[in-house]
């Protein structure tokens, strides 16, 4: 069974915005599937659609085999923002805690969980500190942290590296690997670097805007496990090359259409 | 894209016109309440003859339009109808207010500044500035008058001095937050330039505070009210509406209606000073809304 | 919230004194040094310049008036204090559920919220002589319904705006795990908005000894320091008055430092408290 299965499914926002049309996507268990593409082409709106945060104007959406929101209420997905979103009144093991505390785990349960997600992403040392102590790269972390401390059979995650420098993005990224390989979930990452994309995933879906719409999908044939010395690969750079190709693609099919309009 | 395209201005008026009815209709509706709630109460408690928190009677709680008609009756035999008498004594309190609240805004932006340049000025003074609003000024008011009155200053000034310390105290830790709020790339930026610190103050740091004095300003528009009626009524000043309080009060038990009628209009003065400071707002600072506690 | 580097500092402090509790002594120089070149100068300049001094005494007067009548004093403080807290405490109580209730219904809050700020644009302490004519203006209570009222409005306003203050992904994670409304208020809308609550809290206590005391002007009982101040200054007996007011100080800057205090203490985690 098919950990996501989107099929038909568009998004229209008040307003007008055309943010998706016609989306078929499916995700096997343990995928690492990366949408990417340029911004406006709905990539976020499909990801937060998948978690139940934004409901679709049609189409449906069937995560674990139940519809988004019962996934969501059963609690099957952790999601990663951008911004990390800790709270500033919680340390970090209690914020880590946060969806323990929800899901109703024990005191002792909860404090056994916090130390395991901590050697995770190896905060060690961390737990007492608040989340204004730490640097961007450590915050995200945690975040993550708090999005795996449940298990969740699916892990979406929104730019999660976005607005950080480029060595600990990719220092993150290894880290993200190593995580996802020992935790099994399966995850989907939203960016728009292509060679995060290239790095992580096992499935690159690109997007294209005005509507959007899935415009290609590249499998990752990248072997794991993959490490620093991945990025040095031809291989690696090949993937690259084809990925940005496929979105220039989308973007001249894209810039036609309103070349025509201007003229109008 | 194409919706874009066929825009319909039309649509648009229709829109704004039901707003704006909904706006009326909401206005209404909370007046209406607020009428049914008082003469609700008065009524359900006269009948029951509960008498808690306090007693209920034609003394205490008048009726709604009782107090509007007094404004139409002569507010003591052969003189003015109540509603010019209290007409003149708000023009006379809002001259006092306005000229407070000038006063008091002026000196309030001046101590902002000061701590805003120095970490020093700041310690030294910050505490005091927030301590000196624990004086209660209005109990002083007297002293002031007199104190002001043995230097020749008439005594609507005096309270209008009376009404600019109680406006003085937002603007200045208002001008302060707004001051030290500048974007420091921005203030890079015009370290850059080479800009004097007189510069930077002007073009950058004032420009940025503007939000933050004007939120700071609806709270003295309506502080600077306060401080002209309760400093009236001490210091003994009769054509003002905290003059015409001290008198209503007097005869309260004989006719109640007139003291509600003149609080009436010390609350519509008081709107009236912060609506004032709401629409200078709107034409002064044109930006996206900022978060502003 | 969480950006990016740690905040060590902030530019402002939130309350001067109230930042001023616990910190390093150094920190507190300029305070002093500020205090005692004011009584200073205060104490010289009324020789210099012949000012009034029964209009305006000198501190020095002021402190031994104080400590003559020092017992009078602090119980008729003590009593105003009780009005002033009295009030404070059933005001900001009554204005923060209200609060709850319209962030609970965001419709009716945002509806009635320019209504709320009109309202807090009102003179309520003009009404002082209507809570006298309800209450009796020898008892408590109708000092304590115009503080209470005087609290309202900015509590009511502030705290509504920091339990909506909320940043939308904040939201969006509580909805990822399914949280409900109750677990969003109690775990994200009520910790976001304490420091919006305890900015109210100070101001409400500044309030509410005005309002007890100006309330005390249009009539109170004998002991109370509102009266006491005024019928002193009514007889000419300025040293008396300004010993009043010193009290008023007292109470007032002690009420204060102490809802300070408790706002240290709630809000340890905020970066700006714990340097």
């Amino acid at each position: 069974m098919s950990v996501v299965d989107v099929s038909g499914v568009s998004k229209t926002f008040t307003g007008g915005t055309n943010a998706l049309q016609g989306i078929e996507l499916t995700i096997e268990p343990g995928e690492f599937v990366s949408l990417i593409g340029p911004s406006g082409c709905g990539k976020s709106t499909l990801l937060r659609i998948m978690g139940d945060l934004i409901e679709p104007s049609s189409g449906d959406v069937v995560v674990n085999g139940k519809t988004a929101r019962r996934a969501r209420i059963d609690r099957d997905y952790g999601i990663v923002f951008q911004d990390p979103v800790l709270y500033d009144w919680r340390t970090v093991a209690k914020n880590i805690a946060l969806p323990l505390e929800l899901a109703g785990w024990d005191r002792r349960r909860r404090a056994a969980r916090i130390r395991d997600m901590l050697n995770l992403v190896e905060l060690n040392g961390f737990a007492d500190h608040h989340p204004w102590q730490l640097s961007g790269g450590m915050q995200q972390r945690v975040s993550i942290a708090r999005a795996l401390s449940f298990d969740p059979a699916l892990l979406l995650m929104d730019e999660p590296f976005g607005a950080l420098d480029e060595m600990t993005r990719e220092r993150l990224n290894n880290q993200l690997l190593e995580i996802w390989a020992r935790s099994g979930s399966t995850v989907v990452f939203v960016t728009h670097s292509i060679a995060e994309a290239v790095f992580l995933s096992t499935r690159v879906v690109i997007m294209s805007p005005r509507p959007g719409r899935i415009s290609s999908v590249i499998p990752n044939d990248l072997p794991q496990p993959r490490t620093a010395a991945t990025r040095e690969e031809p291989r690696f750079f090949e993937l690259v090359t084809q990925v940005r190709d496929a979105l220039h693609l989308g973007a001249d099919v894209d810039r036609q259409p309103e070349a025509a309009e201007a003229r109008l | 894209m194409s919706a874009i395209a066929v825009e319909r201005p039309r649509e648009r008026y229709v829109e704004g016109v039901k707003r704006g009815t909904g706006r009326v209709a909401l206005f209404v509706v909370v007046l209406g309440s607020l009428w049914g709630l008082w003469e609700g109460y008065r009524s359900l408690w006269i009948h029951q003859g509960w008498t808690w928190p306090f007693v209920v009677d034609n003394t205490t709680m008048p009726h709604i339009h009782d107090i509007f008609a007094a404004l139409g009756r002569p507010s003591q035999t052969g003189g003015p109808l109540l509603g010019t008498l209290l007409w003149h004594a708000a023009l006379f309190t809002a001259k006092e207010a306005a000229v407070g609240f000038a006063l008091g805004a002026v000196v309030g932006f001046a101590l902002g500044v000061l701590p805003a340049h120095s970490k020093l000025a700041q310690r030294g003074l910050l505490p005091y500035v927030v301590a000196s609003q624990t004086v209660p000024i209005l109990a002083i008011a007297p002293i002031v008058v007199i104190y002001l009155g043995s230097l020749q200053v008439t005594a609507w000034v005096s309270v209008a001095v009376i009404a600019a310390y109680l406006t003085f105290f937002p603007v200045t830790i208002s001008t302060l937050r707004g001051l030290t709020s500048a974007d420091r790339r921005a203030l890079e930026l015009m370290r850059s330039y080479a800009t004097g610190p007189w510069q930077v103050l002007w073009k950058l740091r004032v420009p940025s505070a503007l939000p933050y004095i004007f939120t700071a300003l609806k709270v003295s528009a309506t502080a600077s009210v306060v401080g002209a009626i309760i400093g009236e009524a001490p210091s003994s000043i009769q054509n003002g509406l905290g003059g015409e309080i001290v008198v209503f009060n007097q005869y309260y038990t004989l006719d109640p209606t007139k003291l509600w009628a003149t609080n009436v209009v010390a609350a519509l003065l008081g709107i009236i000073f912060f609506l004032v400071v709401v629409v200078a707002e709107k034409l002064v600072v044109r930006r996206a809304p900022e978060h502003v506690a | 919230m969480t950006s990016g580097a740690p905040v060590a500092v902030q530019p402002l402090p939130r309350g001067g004194l109230g930042r001023l509790v616990g910190r390093r002594l150094t920190n507190w120089t300029p305070a002093v040094v500020v205090l005692v070149a004011t009584l200073a100068i205060w104490q010289e300049a009324i020789d210099l310049f012949h000012i009034k001094k029964f209009l305006l005494p000198q501190p020095w007067t002021i402190a031994t008036t104080f400590w003559d009548e020092r017992r009078e004093l602090l119980s008729a403080g003590w009593l105003t204090f009780q009005e002033a807290f009295g009030g404070f405490a059933i005001g900001c109580g009554v204005a923060i559920l209200v609060a709850l209730a319209l962030a609970r219904w965001r419709r009716v809050g945002e509806a009635l919220m320019p209504y709320a700020i009109a309202a807090n644009a009102v003179p309520i302490i003009a009404f002082a002589p209507i809570a006298d004519a309800w209450f009796s203006p020898f008892s408590k209570s109708s000092k304590m319904a115009i503080a209470a009222v005087l609290c309202f409005f900015p509590v009511l306003v502030n705290t509504l705006r920091g339990l909506t203050s909320v940043r939308p992904e904040s939201l969006e994670l509580m909805h990822s795990y399914a949280a409900s409304q109750i677990e969003i208020f109690r775990r994200v809308r009520v910790p976001t908005a304490l420091p919006f609550v305890f900015t109210a809290l100070k101001i409400a206590t500044v309030l509410s000894m005005i309002g007890a005391i100006v309330a005390q002007y249009f009539g109170g009982s004998f002991n109370d320091l509102g009266v006491l101040i005024n019928s002193r200054s009514q007889t000419f007996a300025y040293k008396e008055a300004w010993a009043g007011i010193f009290v008023a100080c007292l109470y007032g800057i002690a009420f204060y430092i102490a809802v300070a205090f408790v706002e240290r203490l709630a809000l340890r985690w905020q970066p700006s408290t714990s340097d």
